[in-house]
């Protein structure tokens, strides 16, 4: 399952600077005077958000607006919906690896990246939902297997772990190549990449070894995926509560989260191929490839959500019946077609015409899905926690209308992941150069023997 | 406290001092130790015999129990703390809830227990329904406790260790019942609770962050007392006691046979659908004693 490369060892010392070489090694210059500002701009939201969550330490969690009913809100929402996209940068990227398609090499990185800064800010963010964050310890050492929370923190753990991993291992050529390269980089920087580079020489043994260890990691990595967000699922999944004690809860975390995190990748290469220069590695074709299979997420999590509700509306009774009916076309009515709408039905229909089927067509879909699934794990964890069992004792009104505590650090995490996320694409090359390289060689010598290049065709020829 | 608690049950509810002299607190005063005899209790199995088995350190003791105690997590031994509530007998007055939150000190925003009001279907009369925490014996909540802050005893009562509990709320989430409530933010007891030292057997003094919930009162049963609520009930509505000498007791003072009494009665638990299999049974509102809830909403 090795990726093929072209097997002639390039003597690093004498590095010719090749054209992708020199695209991808411009995109780590320095800020610009604009982008700084946009930076500026992203650090002061999340010095808002932490300025608030200090605040936050100080008072409680009464500055949010969750109560003993609503005990779950915003917090927890931004994490499903934070590790959602953390899935689709590895799980994706991994995917297309086993499966030999060419084409990934200019977005698998980037996707990785993706997961890796989301991954970084969903942690904290459930920090930032507990009650007593000083007592965090407590999950190690009193630590109880029986509880979904402990598996999800280990699955969390061994998914950013692998994830790290899965993204250093095809960075170590990269690593080398800039260790190498001419440009004027700091002393520290450069010291960087010689460690990171681990003596890569780029010999036949050496790359041997790295493909199989990035295979071996591509395989691992799926399961690890799939165990993160199923734990998750079960987390709502095992409690006895109408929406949530159902059986397709996990597959559906899943799919929705490999839906958003794919949206996620698109927008983020849109605003990578846009500030870094990259049309020529970050094709329409690329688009338009990844918007079928954000088409495909699309049309399976509709079939699951078709299940889900229309199921459940025919036969139920007492609170699964409330909570249907909240959402039907009761207090979360908005927000619950507002999900269909924006979610599904639209992005769908946008990628579905062959002329919206364009970058913009496909970026508006991806946007529309993300904002479409943050409302998706709002109808997930809000109109369950609306719907009790027991009547209500008097006095108790079921409104949950978050603070703006609860948006500023929501606020907060995303700028912070985007932050994130500059600070990876402006230290290290964002699309990988010596996978397109060896693509450029096979584009150079036609009489490869290759067969699986006919799989994914390379965009960059 | 226990002062205070003296006091209040004196001033408080009718027929206390029968139930402190019955028959019923007579079957409670056992968690005193007063059947110990030397190192060995005598205690009850749940096939019925009397055996002697090793008493704890000491003697069980009277005063509740802290959070570092082992023996905080084993629970009173031979024991299995029941309850029973006649919802024929419930007028809906809150007299349960009144004396519960003043012995644990509940701020005004929540209860332990709860007095709703449940009408099973239109044509059904609506009738007044006290709920506690149902201390469930496959409690939704301890199992999915990440750091076994809450957690069941032998003797059938679920507690919570504030001390240890992180906050993350999924008990609250896994209850399916709503017994749970959250201290959102800093708690404001009264200098007499924080006199005290903290017991997860009262659940005083509050601690930021953590859940709290009906505790069952393992504090009174240790003086062979019955928990506020029960003591409470002016209508004699609740029944406690321990399964294993199958006898329950209410304010009136009256000890039934709990077997009797949910086979004579009906007993029933509330979803048993749910399979939490609680620790606390009802009585249908049948042949009330009282006007049904909107009834009396109508002469209020």
């Amino acid at each position: 399952m090795s990726v093929s490369d072209n097997e002639q060892p390039t003597d690093p010392r004498q590095p010719p600077m090749s054209r992708v070489t020199s695209d991808v090694v411009a995109t780590l210059k320095p800020l610009s005077r604009g982008e700084w500002w946009g930076v500026g701009a992203l650090s002061a939201v999340v010095l808002w958000g932490a300025a608030m969550y200090v605040n936050q330490l100080r008072h409680g969690l009464s500055v949010t607006a969750m109560n003993d009913y609503f005990s779950w809100g915003v917090y927890i929402i931004d994490y499903i919906f934070l590790i959602g996209i953390g899935m689709a940068g590895t799980l994706m990227s991994a995917m297309l690896r086993l499966t030999g398609v060419k084409w990934r090499h200019p977005i698998t990185r980037l996707a990785e990246a993706v997961t890796l800064v989301a991954l970084l800010v969903a942690g904290p963010i459930v920090i930032v939902d507990m009650g007593r964050p000083d007592r965090f310890f407590h999950v190690l050492v009193y630590g109880r297997l029986q509880s979904p929370i402990l598996w999800d923190v280990f699955s969390l753990m061994t998914y950013l772990a692998g994830s790290v991993l899965y993204l250093y291992l095809p960075m170590v050529p990269d690593m080398a190549i800039l260790r190498d390269c001419e440009m004027a980089f700091p002393a520290w920087r450069r010291k960087l990449y010689k460690m990171m580079a681990l003596g890569w020489r780029d010999t036949p043994r050496q790359k041997q070894r790295l493909h199989r260890c990035i295979n071996i990691m591509a395989v691992v990595i799926i399961p690890v995926a799939v165990s993160l967000h199923t734990i998750t699922a079960w987390i709502f999944g095992m409690t006895l509560r109408p929406g949530w004690h159902s059986s397709i809860i996990g597959p559906a975390f899943v799919v929705g989260a490999i839906y958003s995190g794919i949206a996620a990748v698109i927008t983020v290469m849109a605003l990578v191929r846009w500030r870094f220069k990259l049309e020529a590695y970050l094709t329409p074709d690329h688009f338009k490839k990844l918007s079928l299979l954000l088409l495909t997420m699309c049309l399976i999590y509709l079939y699951f959500t078709l299940n889900e509700y229309v199921g459940g509306a025919y036969a139920s009774g007492g609170s699964e019946s409330l909570y249907l009916s909240n959402m039907f076309q009761g207090p979360y009515t908005l927000q619950f077609w507002s999900m269909i709408m924006i979610g599904l039905l639209i992005p769908g229909l946008l990628i579905v015409m062959p002329w919206t089927r364009t970058i913009k067509g496909i970026v508006t879909a991806s946007v529309l899905v993300n904002i479409g699934m943050w409302l998706m794990r709002y109808i997930i964890v809000v109109p369950t926690l609306s719907s009790p069992y027991m009547p209500l004792p008097l006095k108790v009104s079921l409104i949950y209308v978050p603070t703006l505590t609860e948006w500023s650090i929501t606020a907060a995490a995303f700028s912070l992941m985007v932050l994130l996320f500059v600070l990876f694409a402006k230290l290290f090359p964002i699309i990988s150069i010596w996978e397109i390289e060896a693509d450029d060689a096979h584009a150079a010598t036609p009489a490869t023997t290759d067969s699986r290049q006919a799989l994914g065709g390379s965009p960059c020829a | 406290m226990s002062a205070n608690r003296r006091e209040f049950l004196r001033n408080g509810v009718l027929a206390l001092g029968a139930a402190a002299t019955g028959a019923g607190a007579a079957s409670l005063a056992r968690a005193q130790g007063g059947a110990s005899t030397g190192g060995k209790v005598t205690a009850l199995t749940v096939e019925g015999k009397l055996v002697e088995v090793d008493a704890p350190e000491g003697q069980t003791p009277a005063r509740a129990l802290g959070p570092g105690d082992p023996e905080l997590r084993k629970g009173i031994p031979g024991r299995k703390f029941i309850m029973v509530i006649d919802l024929a007998k419930c007028d809906g007055c809150g007299e349960c809830i009144n004396s519960c939150s003043k012995m644990h000190f509940i701020p005004p925003d929540r209860q332990w227990i709860k007095v709703l009001r449940m009408q099973d279907s239109e044509n059904a009369a609506p009738y007044f329904f006290p709920q506690p925490c149902y201390h469930c014996d496959n409690p939704p909540c301890t199992k999915v406790c990440p750091v076994d802050a809450t957690f069941k005893r032998e003797d059938g009562i679920v507690l919570i260790d504030n001390e240890r509990c992180v906050g993350c709320r999924f008990c609250m989430a896994a209850c399916p019942y709503q017994a749970r409530s959250f201290n959102w933010g800093h708690p404001n007891d009264p200098a007499e609770a924080l006199a005290q030292p903290y017991s997860p057997e009262y659940g005083y003094p509050r601690k930021t962050g953590t859940v709290e919930k009906c505790d069952f009162c393992p504090d009174m049963a240790r003086q062979g007392k019955l928990p506020a609520c029960v003591t409470g009930c002016p209508m004699g509505a609740i029944y406690y006691g321990d399964q294993n000498e199958d006898a329950v007791t209410n304010s009136l003072g009256k000890t039934q046979p709990l077997s009797r009494l949910l086979r004579d009665r009906a007993g029933y638990r509330q979803m048993e659908e749910l399979g939490t299999e609680p620790r606390v049974y009802y009585l249908p509102p049948v042949n009330r004693q009282y006007p049904a809830p909107d009834e009396t909403a109508k002469e209020g």
